[in-house]
């Protein structure tokens, strides 16, 4: 193994850019900012925290390519993709939480946003055991912090302690998972894990391992029977910091997972294209996969709140994502990460334009929502791109990932097997999930406002980045092409 | 003929640029509308009377790659038969501007909707790639649901989820049907031509089924029996524009996609169905008509009429021969004029007048009286539905009736008894509706005057009543654009299917 730290530092740069972004906005506000108010330490941080990510965006383009360090860390296109599209809707999330002037400590805030961006670029990257288990401990620990800062309010501690145990638990899981695994191939490098694989029979204790690997991703992917955590701390995060759970935590989840399963554990895939299914992951990620659809989907038509509704739609799209994982394997990553990414800007646009109008009130019924076409036309049309995306609508980018990943799975084996029933229950399901997403819509754009609601200023920061996140739905719907000639 | 992909163009950008200025301007955004809709259906007419049909199938418009890594392309081609529902779209799309001039409220936003609905529906009809198609199609669905949600009335937003839920369902039914037909042709390509050779390959089984996954999905967007449910209750929740354009254009995208997609898609599929699709066509004529004599409820009648009318679209397309087709093509076309019109009077000339659609009300308001105009457009209206001679409906049905009787007889016979059940119906509305007495004492409540019909609807009413009767005195005008494009290649496996 031939270790070449240049090359590592050269790979590594965003991280050590968003470090030492998250170590200036610390350090300056322990210094300079001390006597200024909340709102002028939060915009600086704001600054200097997008600063940081436009840094890292750079770097992530124009860094190395191919294994770095002995093949620890992968630079193929799927990671760089991966960093860009994590950094990207840590920005959006950014923006999100430049809206919130009343917080304490903002600067603490954004560091740890920052630092859990790190979390998620190395995931993107990781290529072996340990480092992908400590780039997920980087990011999860950062997440609980954020999922439970606001400590005024009880419902952001009490999804602050949730998300930790059951965290804490999926944590252990999959470190008792990796270790079974090395303990049957000697090895933490996926690419030889799988020589090894291919080469022994599977038994019982693979069998074990997978499934305690499993646990683990459909934890992070918030897929069910794995999801109980996801409206609770969906509905008592601050707005940024659940923003950031749905968009860059999952894209970065799905990357890593999809990383490790397709290659580490391929030999031991196993198939559902046709009857009978052969044993390996791929059957479990599917039964996964179709309960995540139906519990997401069934479990939304009866939210009244908002954020319990979007938590959710996430689950329900894990389903669909999760398709995408097993289509991986023979056609490519492309539609995966188109979906994953794609959905993430709708996701955390849709939680940008709740904080915002949070800001002016409260924010947690779908009614609060009521009116928005006249308290801010902008907010409204935005909202309007995010769920429609959502929903499924062309031509925006949430239609566009459903059919690619649709088309891709029934690629497997047509309607022979339960991969492609699947298909035709996440389509039945697609027509179900427009309700819901139109009740959100109705109160948005039909209905008059409550008559103490004014008018929303949308801070300039937050305006942008919402408006971009809309553009670029838009824009990836025309236009797949861009993100999926990539791969 | 090459600038006929504008109409798409335009449509959108109108309705971006009515949501730009509705704020400040209703006026504006009415005007935006208008001027939209107008070069649009001007383009449409200019490309019609130029086209030369070509023996080989569609003339292509625009074809480039679109996303080349699924083999989709950007293919927008037209035929007499895309060309004559364009020309009925544009038709549609003025008439429904002029009836809406009297939207206060949020104005710019609802001629955003209009026409970005109407963009997708000209998408839909010049798509020659079922991807591009399928992509216009959903676009033309959810602004449904906002213009009859905001700006319906009686039970508008439980009309609105109900239609949108079942185009939604329809769509997913067909999106499930294309998709197999796609990954089990090798996912080369969504070009329609390109998928049919590939499904010759197909297994019966196979054809049999995804014919029947798309064929339903756009049927239920047809109004086909029993999946019309949705038709009434949105017609009547929707505002009059909304109406107009459901009844006028957006069933006709679901025929359109059955004759479109599904019919030269599954060719062996079809046959296996056709019987079905016959008996589901028949009954729906009958029983849609049935339903509509009992309705009290003006809208209502209306609205049940349009399935009525559909049904004999199905039942031409079910024959499927080159005339029974053709027949149900200029259908379309004819219960698109007409039932616009119908759903004018309904809509803005009485019930905005006199807010109630309640046919025992009206009854009591001696309308011919008081609404001569509207009286005498819904008698001219009534005539054409009915399938009176010298108005469009007249050739329609005739050509669909005689060409039925060539595959299956007595789906003809059957049908025809729709014929009359619909002279019922429409007679007894007419009568009713406007020619009922006065009862003294509610005459004086009712004493005051109705406002007078308004220079903008009687130009969209005698818009609509000159294409119908145009139509009806030289039926040819279509005929002739839609008669050789079934001739081509592209329709001959199916229309070889029924007895020609």
């Amino acid at each position: 193994m031939s270790l070449d730290y240049t090359l590592l530092f050269k790979a590594l740069r965003p991280e050590t850019a968003l470090v030492v972004g998250a170590l200036a906005v610390l350090g300056l506000d322990l210094t300079a900012l001390r006597k200024l108010s909340n709102a002028k330490r939060l915009q600086v941080a704001a600054g200097l925290g997008a600063l940081a990510l436009f840094a890292a965006v750079w770097l992530a383009c124009s860094g190395p390519h191919g294994p770095a360090f002995g093949g620890v860390l992968i630079f193929d296109r799927f990671a760089i993709a991966t960093r860009v599209g994590v950094l990207s809707l840590t920005l959006l999330a950014l923006g999100t939480a430049s809206v919130n002037r009343s917080g304490r400590h903002p600067a603490e805030y954004v560091a740890v946003m920052l630092f859990a961006a790190a979390g998620f670029t190395l995931m993107a990257a990781a290529q072996q055991l340990l480092v992908g288990f400590l780039a997920l401990e980087l990011a999860s620990l950062s997440l609980y912090i954020l999922t439970g800062f606001d400590k005024a309010r009880p419902e952001s501690a009490e999804a602050g302690l949730k998300y930790f145990l059951f965290g804490g638990m999926a944590a252990a899981f999959l470190l008792f998972g990796f270790s079974l695994i090395y303990g049957l191939t000697g090895s933490i490098e996926l690419p030889e894990i799988a020589g090894r694989l291919s080469t022994q029979p599977p038994g019982a204790l693979l069998m074990v391992a997978l499934v305690m690997v499993l646990v683990a991703f459909g934890f992070k992917a918030a897929a069910a029977p794995f999801h109980l955590w996801a409206p609770d701390v969906y509905e008592g995060a601050p707005t940024a910091s659940a923003s950031l759970i749905a968009s860059a935590s999952k894209l970065a989840g799905f990357t890593l997972f999809t990383r490790i399963l397709w290659t580490g554990f391929y030999p031991v895939a196993g198939s559902v294209s046709a009857m009978p299914v052969s044993a390996g992951w791929i059957p479990a990620v599917a039964a996964i996969a179709g309960l995540s659809m139906l519990v997401g989907n069934f479990g939304a038509l009866a939210q009244q709140n908002v954020r319990r509704l979007l938590a959710y739609s996430a689950i329900a799209h894990s389903g669909t994502l999760l398709l995408g994982v097993i289509a991986t394997g023979d056609y490519g990553v492309g539609p995966l990460f188109y979906y994953a990414a794609t959905y993430g800007i709708a996701a955390g646009g849709a939680f940008g334009v709740i904080a915002v109008v949070e800001a002016t009130g409260t924010c947690q019924k779908i009614t609060d929502l009521a009116g928005l076409h006249r308290r801010s036309p902008l907010l409204a049309g935005c909202l309007a791109i995010f769920i429609l995306s959502l929903a499924g609508i062309p031509p925006l980018a949430g239609f566009f990932g459903k059919f690619s990943v649709f088309a891709s799975a029934l690629r497997l084996g047509g309607l022979a097997g339960p991969v492609g029933w699947l298909v035709v229950l996440a389509i039945a399901l697609s027509a179900l999930a427009l309700y819901y997403y139109l009740i959100v819509l109705k109160q948005a754009l039909v209905e008059a406002p409550a008559p103490a609601a004014g008018r929303i200023i949308v801070p300039p920061f937050a305006a942008t980045t919402l408006a971009a996140a809309a553009v670029l739905i838009v824009l990836l719907g025309i236009r797949p092409s861009l993100i999926l000639s990539l791969f | 003929m090459n600038a006929l992909p504008c109409t798409i163009y335009i449509s959108f950008t109108g309705a971006l640029l009515s949501l730009a200025v509705g704020r400040r301007s209703p006026g504006l955004a009415r005007a935006v509308a208008l001027a939209s809709a107008l070069t649009a259906w001007g383009i449409a007419l200019f490309a019609a009377f130029k086209f030369v049909p070509d023996a080989a199938g569609p003339v292509s418009l625009v074809d480039y790659p679109w996303i080349p890594q699924m083999g989709i392309r950007y293919h927008l081609a037209a035929d007499g038969i895309s060309l004559t529902l364009v020309v009925l779209t544009g038709l549609a799309a003025t008439a429904g501007v002029l009836f809406s001039w009297n939207v206060e409220q949020r104005t710019g936003e609802f001629f955003a909707f209009f026409l970005a609905l109407i963009g997708g529906v000209y998408g839909v009809f010049l798509s020659a790639d079922a991807f591009l198609f399928f992509v216009f199609y959903e676009i033309a669905i959810v602004p449904k649901y906002f213009l009859i949600a905001i700006w319906g009335s009686t039970n508008r937003e439980y009309g609105a989820m109900k239609l949108v839920l079942y185009s939604f369902a329809g769509s997913a039914l067909v999106l499930a049907g294309i998709l197999w037909a796609y990954a089990a042709g090798g996912a080369h390509s969504f070009a329609v031509a390109d998928m049919a050779q590939a499904a010759v390959g197909f297994s019966h089984g196979q054809q049999v089924w995804m014919f029947a996954l798309v064929f339903l999905g756009f049927a239920v967007l047809a109004g086909m029996f029993p999946f019309h449910t949705w038709a009434p209750t949105g017609h009547v929740a929707a505002p009059t524009a909304a109406s107009m354009l459901l009844a006028g254009v957006v069933m006709k995208l679901g025929a359109y996609g059955c004759l479109r997609v599904a019919m030269p898609l599954f060719p062996v599929g079809f046959l296996f169905w056709q019987p079905m699709i016959f008996w589901l066509a028949v009954i729906g004529i009958i029983y849609a008509g049935l339903i509509a004599l009992v309705q009290e409820d003006f809208k209502f009648v209306i609205g049940y009429s349009s399935v009525s009318h559909m049904g004999f679209v199905l039942l031409g397309l079910a024959a499927a021969n080159v005339r029974a087709v053709s027949g149900a093509v200029l259908q379309m076309f004819s219960h698109g004029v007409i039932a616009g019109l119908l759903f004018a009077v309904v809509g803005r000339m009485v019930y905005d007048r006199t807010h109630t659609r309640k046919l025992a009300d009206l009854r009591a308001m001696s309308l011919y009286k008081r609404l001569p105009f509207a009286a005498t457009v819904f008698v001219l209206a009534g005539l054409a539905s009915m399938g009176m001679p010298g108005f469009s409906g007249f050739p329609a049905e005739l050509t669909i009736l005689i060409g039925t009787w060539q595959t299956a007889p007595w789906a003809a016979v059957l049908a025809a008894v729709g014929v009359l059940v619909a002279a019922a119906f429409t007679l007894r509305v007419i009568q009713v509706s406007f020619f009922g007495h006065a009862d003294t004492a509610k005459a004086a409540v009712d004493v005051a005057p109705l406002p007078p019909i308004t220079l903008a609807e009687k130009c969209g009413a005698l818009l609509l009543l000159g294409a119908t009767i145009l139509i009806g005195l030289k039926p040819d005008l279509l005929l002739e654009l839609i008669r050789p494009a079934l001739q081509t290649p592209y329709f001959q496996a199916v229309l070889k299917g029924g007895a020609l």
